[in-house]
This record gives structure tokens, sequence and C-alpha cells, in this order.
């Protein structure tokens, strides 16, 4: 890799050992991915990926400290991922214990760390920062060093911005140094689709179920995809904003997708169109009853799979603010129609700070307290990473928290069913 | 005995047991458990691999196609090196991934007293060849020797 002479001065140790083990931490990995230079990052805020204080995680909360006993703090200020625990959201004794005691006892330590880092405010914990309401939006064309797989995804996407589907901690590597290696969805050719999607269904897909499909089919590459916009308009407005947030998340989970064009409605395939495709790109046909069969697929972890759910979990990737007042209201008929009073099962909704505090500054937060569900802005894969959580039959709409955890999916449909009506259709 | 040749990611030599994985290796999934609760053989918890569930791999030449699953997979491998819980070494058919990739290049900058070579690029023919309970050599020129 040919380095500024800035940056091999920075690895030659002239700005102390640390920042030389950052850079070559840095050059190493570019190396591997055949990089031949570093280009500046230039997105205003960062986002990490390491929000918990997970008592196994030591080794990384000394490798925090060794750079802040440095001096070797980002010029970015970040957003990180979700807080893994919030009291209002249900556990019982030993599972607290547990949470408590064994998983998240350094949480406490690791958010002063977060601090002296270079955290944007204690509030900017969530997937979703680049959210208006949190305001960690990067701009088209701009380069991050970000790690969340469904941020990082978003961001490319839906964004236009430039980041690879980095690990936790060289997040905050490339922060440091100001500089990623230059590679991969940073270039226009590692931008170029080598999967061509074409949607035949007739209606409109589940975003999760979707992402699903295309992830686990392309695992990494980058998808072009043809006729969603049939579904989700050409204008990059709420609702499909929200919907790509949720699809996107799921092809980087069931997959390892970091970007994907939309004909006719994503910034770069409005822009230059079917230009992105690579040469000899494979084709994916997509119609209703492939989208039954992944579902079908899924296998079931819960002990006894016809056991009654215990918990629901809705909001990963964290919901919008549109997302909690539609389920506001879904919830609402969907309980005045079945002659119940509150939902039948406990249930969770997570959103981050900065959507929440606008969420209960409308009159939608009352209604939604009054049908039962809870609001949280935990991350419920934290919260399912507990041994005696996992045990527990969780239904979830999400496909990423499907995916990492023994929470089973359903549609949306199923779930607002499971949720007023009782039991799944 | 077979002789390959792969790319150099962490430079080492070692000899270590063979465990082997045909799908991708979920760095989360498999080593979570066993670094929370202090299981030193850090065996597989990822009960969607078949390969692999149940086995140790602490220790072990971990042959692999890639690793798969969340972004947190880098530093989970690089807890795992500095709680000397990682295997011997990583021996990838494919070419290694981001996640992979950051985690051993961390515990190769960060971490003085841990050696846990990587070799891409081995093709599939290794993994085809490779079983688990073989003995393996790897060399700090990306050598790797199976019987």
């Amino acid at each position: 890799m040919i380095l500024t002479k800035e940056q091999q001065a920075i690895l030659d140790g002239e700005k102390g050992e640390t920042l030389s083990k950052v850079m070559k931490t840095l050059v190493m990995y570019g190396d591997a991915f055949g990089a031949e230079k570093m280009v500046p990052v230039t997105s205003k805020y960062n986002h990490l990926v390491t929000s918990f204080g997970l008592k196994m995680m030591t080794p990384v909360f000394d490798l925090m400290q060794q750079l802040i006993d440095a001096g070797a703090i980002s010029k970015q200020e970040f957003s990180v991922d979700p807080r893994p625990l919030d009291k209002n959201v249900p556990a019982n004794v030993l599972q607290n214990f547990v949470f408590n005691k064994f998983m998240y006892a350094t949480q406490e330590s690791y958010e002063k760390q977060l601090k002296e880092l270079g955290l944007m405010n204690d509030d900017a914990f969530t997937c979703t920062c680049y959210l208006d309401e949190v305001g960690n939006k990067p701009k088209k064309g701009e380069v991050l060093s970000w790690a969340e797989s469904s941020a990082v995804v978003y961001a490319n996407s839906v964004l236009g911005a430039r980041c690879n589907r980095n690990s936790g901690i060289m997040d905050i590597m490339g922060s440091i140094v100001g500089y990623v290696p230059y590679f991969g969805l940073l270039t226009d050719e590692g931008r170029k689709a080598t999967w061509i999607v074409k949607i035949e269904t007739e209606k409109k897909p589940e975003a999760q179920l979707l992402g699903s499909a295309i992830g686990m089919k392309v695992m990494e590459a980058v998808p072009y995809v043809y006729g969603l916009d049939k579904w989700i308009g050409n204008e990059l407005n709420d609702d499909a904003c929200t919907y790509l947030k949720d699809f996107g998340a799921a092809t980087a989970s069931n997959g390892a997708v970091g970007l994907y064009h939309i004909d006719g409605l994503t910034p770069e395939a409005v822009e230059v169109g079917d230009s992105l495709i690579a040469e000899g790109a494979e084709v994916y046909v997509i119609d209703d009853a492939e989208l039954e069969r992944v579902k079908a697929s899924y296998p079931v972890m819960w002990k006894n799979a016809d056991a009654k759910p215990k918990l629901c979990f809705m909001g990963c990737p964290h919901m919008t603010l549109k997302q909690l007042k539609d389920w506001t209201d879904k919830i609402e008929a969907g309980l005045a129609a079945s002659g119940n009073k509150k939902v039948l099962i406990p249930t969770v909704f997570t959103a981050s700070p900065a959507v929440l505090k606008e969420f209960n500054n409308t009159g939608y937060a009352v209604r939604l307290k009054a049908t039962g569900v809870i609001t949280s802005y935990i991350c419920p894969l934290m919260y399912m990473n507990n041994p005696l959580c996992k045990k527990m039959p969780v239904i979830t709409s999400s496909n990423k928290l499907r995916t990492y955890t023994t929470a089973r999916y359903y549609t949306d449909d199923e779930i607002l069913h499971a949720l007023t009506v009782g039991g799944t259709k | 005995m077979k002789e390959f040749k792969g790319r150099v990611v962490t430079p080492g030599n070692v000899t270590a047991e063979a465990v082997v994985t045909h799908g991708g290796f979920n760095t989360l999934a498999s080593l979570q458990g066993a670094l929370q609760f202090g299981d030193k053989t850090a065996t597989c918890k990822d009960q969607n691999n078949p390969d692999l569930f149940g086995k140790p791999t602490a220790g072990k030449a971990l042959c692999l196609p890639m690793t798969i699953g969340s972004t947190t997979g880098g530093l989970v491998l690089y807890c795992a090196a500095a709680m000397k819980r990682q295997p011997a070494c990583m021996l990838f058919s494919e070419h290694i991934d981001s996640l992979a990739a950051a985690g051993a290049i961390l515990a190769d900058v960060w971490l003085d007293d841990v050696s846990m070579p990587v070799v891409d690029c081995l093709g599939d023919e290794f993994l085809d060849y490779v079983k688990d309970g073989m003995t393996i050599t790897v060399k700090d020129d990306g050598v790797v020797v199976v019987e």
C-alpha cells in the first residue's frame, strides 16, 4: 500500500506507539484486501457497534483504555449501538441476576470509556443512528468507518455513503487516524452488482422476508433489485426508507450484504441505472412461492414448537417514529375488532431514545401504553443473549433477531393477529 | 500427506489437530457462550453449524471457508485470543472475510504474547481433503501440510 507522508509518519511512530499500532492495524487490514491506498474518513460522525459492557469483552475494554491513556481519541464524535439493559423490559429475578452480575456487569464503566472516547451524547445509543431524530445521517459520497451491519447497508444503499462491512473495533481505529483502507464498497468497482434480483410477487413483499431471501442467496455480493419500486414507489419518503431499513437489515444478517441498489429508487440506481450491473451477473427471481419457501425453511429453535409465546419483540433494527405510530393504530384497531383490551402477549417495541422522546410528545404514546405495549431503547439481541432468555418462546417480525437468537419469525400481520386475537394465522 | 499453499494474512509456525467446517464459521454464535462462561476449550455453541457444534476449537487448526454473522465477529475473535482460547491457526479455503481479518490482525498487532497464524486462499481442494483429527502444520510462508 502506498501511504502519504502523514500516514507513513504515523505508522513510523512519530505520533506515538499507540497511534502507530492503530495505523499498522489499518494497513494490514487494507493489505488483506489488496488496498493500494488509504482515504480520509469524511463523515461528520462515526458510529460504533460495541455498546455493551459484556464481561467477556474485558480485552476490548483494556484496548479502549490503552487508546484513552495514549490520547488516541477520535476527532469524530460517535453514536453507538443500543444499550443492552432496560428495567422496563420484562425479566424475572434469575434473568436479572444473570444480566446484572454475569453479563453486563461492566456496562457503567464501559459507558464512561465511551464518553471519554467521544460519544455524541447520553442518548446516542441506537442501531438507527441515521434517523433524523438521532442526527448521525451521512451524506451521499461520504466515507465512513462504521461496523454495525444494518447501519452500514442503509448508509451505503439508501444514503449513498461509502463504507465497508467492518468489524467492531476496526470502526474506531479508522476514526482515530481519520483514514480507512480503500477497497471493496469504497470503490466504484466494488459497488457494482453481481446479482440481478427480479421481484415478481403478486403482493407487496414483507420487507424482512424479502431481505432474508436475497441475503441468503447473494451472501456478500451486491444485488440490483428490479420490481420493488412497484410496491414501495420511486421516492425515498418515510415509508420507503422504513421499508428499506428493515429489508437491508435482513439482507445484512441473513447474508452479508453491505450494499444493494433498488431500480428507480436508491440514489446510485436513479443516477446511473443498470450500468451498475457487472458483466455476467447472476439472476434470482422472487415470487410469492419463493418467499413462502424461504419462510418455511427457518428452523424452529424453541424446545416446544407449540409453546405459547411469552414475549414479543418488535424493533430490530430500532423502529422509526412512523412505525411506532402506525403500529399504535394497528394494535388499537385489532383489539377493537377482537374485543380484547390489552395485547395478549407481553410486547416490547424498541426504538432509539431520541425517537422515543419524540413519540412520547405525541398523543400516540398514551394510546400505545393503554394497549399494554411497552416501549424501550434496549437491544433485543442483547436481551436474548442471556442463556435464560434463550429458553423462552419469543416471537418477532425481525429476521435479524431470528437469525442471531432463538426468537421465532412471523410476518407483521401474523404478529398483529397473535397480539390482538391470539394464536398465529 | 498433502501440501497446500495459501496467502499469509498473519504469519507464524504451528502444528495442531484439525477441526473442519464446510459452512461459514459464525464467530459470535460459536464462541460467545464459551467466552462468557469460562469454557477454556472454546467449544462451538453454534447450533446451526452441524460440523462444529459441540466440538472444542481452542488450540485446534480451524479449517473453514469463511466466517459469517455479526460484525462483532472480529472483536469476539480478538477476545478469544486475549483469553488464550483462540484456535491454534485459522485456515481459509476462500479469500478471508473482513470480520475474520479484523480479529486476526487485531490479535497480531495488539496482543504481545499471542500467535494465531492465518492463511487464506487455500482452495476448495484443501477443504475437501482435510478431515477432523488430521495433523496440520502451518509454515510462515503460507505452506500448509495436512497428514
